[in-house]
């Protein structure tokens, strides 16, 4: 393994739909796989898939929603891991680090024993552009 | 050419071979070899990135009857 600092990626994760929670974790596991430490900051919608059973819950945006189950089908007919699954891997890698947003937690009156285990902080702005701006990829999702 | 370990990620998709692998890898030597088995079509650009971006040495890609054989040295 070269000795260079290791890569970084920070993103901010929007959306609590399950075709955006994907490549999230997609990119995060497999950032994990590369050694690229990842920080993945939950705010408004993206807040909601990290409550307990909200990414079990997490289905297709607006009027796609009936078509929920057929994709999960597809999913699991393809052999790709559940977004939980993924969650678990990134945490066994150990270099995904996962923030719930302070402010959309007072917005949606959302408390921390309401979220998952897996949420390593609860932070403002400032803490996600610091670690942003010493990122090599920094995306929005 | 003998190796170390073996991986069989037939049948997995993205990023699920990357992943074995990557778990695999931490369990070897410096100079040690592994060997991936892997259907998905991805995994070649995958595993060529994967191995420059980690600093170790994609030794070969063998192809044959839809299965991608990659040897891979550790760095």
């Amino acid at each position: 393994m070269s000795e260079t600092k290791p890569k970084k990626m920070a993103i901010i994760v929007h959306s609590g739909s399950l075709d955006k929670l994907y490549p999230v974790f997609m990119l995060s596991s497999t950032g994990a796989a590369m050694d690229v430490e990842t920080h993945l900051f939950f705010t408004f919608w993206g807040l909601m898939a990290l409550k307990k059973g909200g990414l079990e819950s997490a289905g297709l945006p607006g009027f796609m929603t009936i078509g929920t189950d057929m994709m999960k089908g597809k999913i699991s007919e393809a052999k790709v891991p559940t977004l939980t699954e993924l969650l678990k891997m990134c945490r066994q890698m150990g270099n995904v680090k996962i923030y719930a947003c302070s402010t959309t937690m007072e917005i949606m009156g959302v408390k921390k024993e309401d979220l998952i285990p897996e949420v390593d902080d609860i932070v403002g702005a400032a803490s996600f552009l610091s670690i942003a701006l010493d990122s090599d990829v920094q995306l929005f999702i | 050419m003998s190796v170390d370990v073996e991986i069989d990620a037939k049948g997995l998709r993205c990023p699920m071979p990357i992943m074995k692998a990557a778990k695999a890898i931490k369990e070897i030597q410096t100079g040690q070899t592994l060997r991936v088995q892997a259907t998905d079509p991805g995994s070649k650009k995958d595993f060529e990135g994967w191995a420059k971006n980690g600093g170790h040495t994609l030794l070969s890609v063998e192809e044959g009857s839809g299965v991608y054989t990659y040897t891979i040295r550790k760095g």
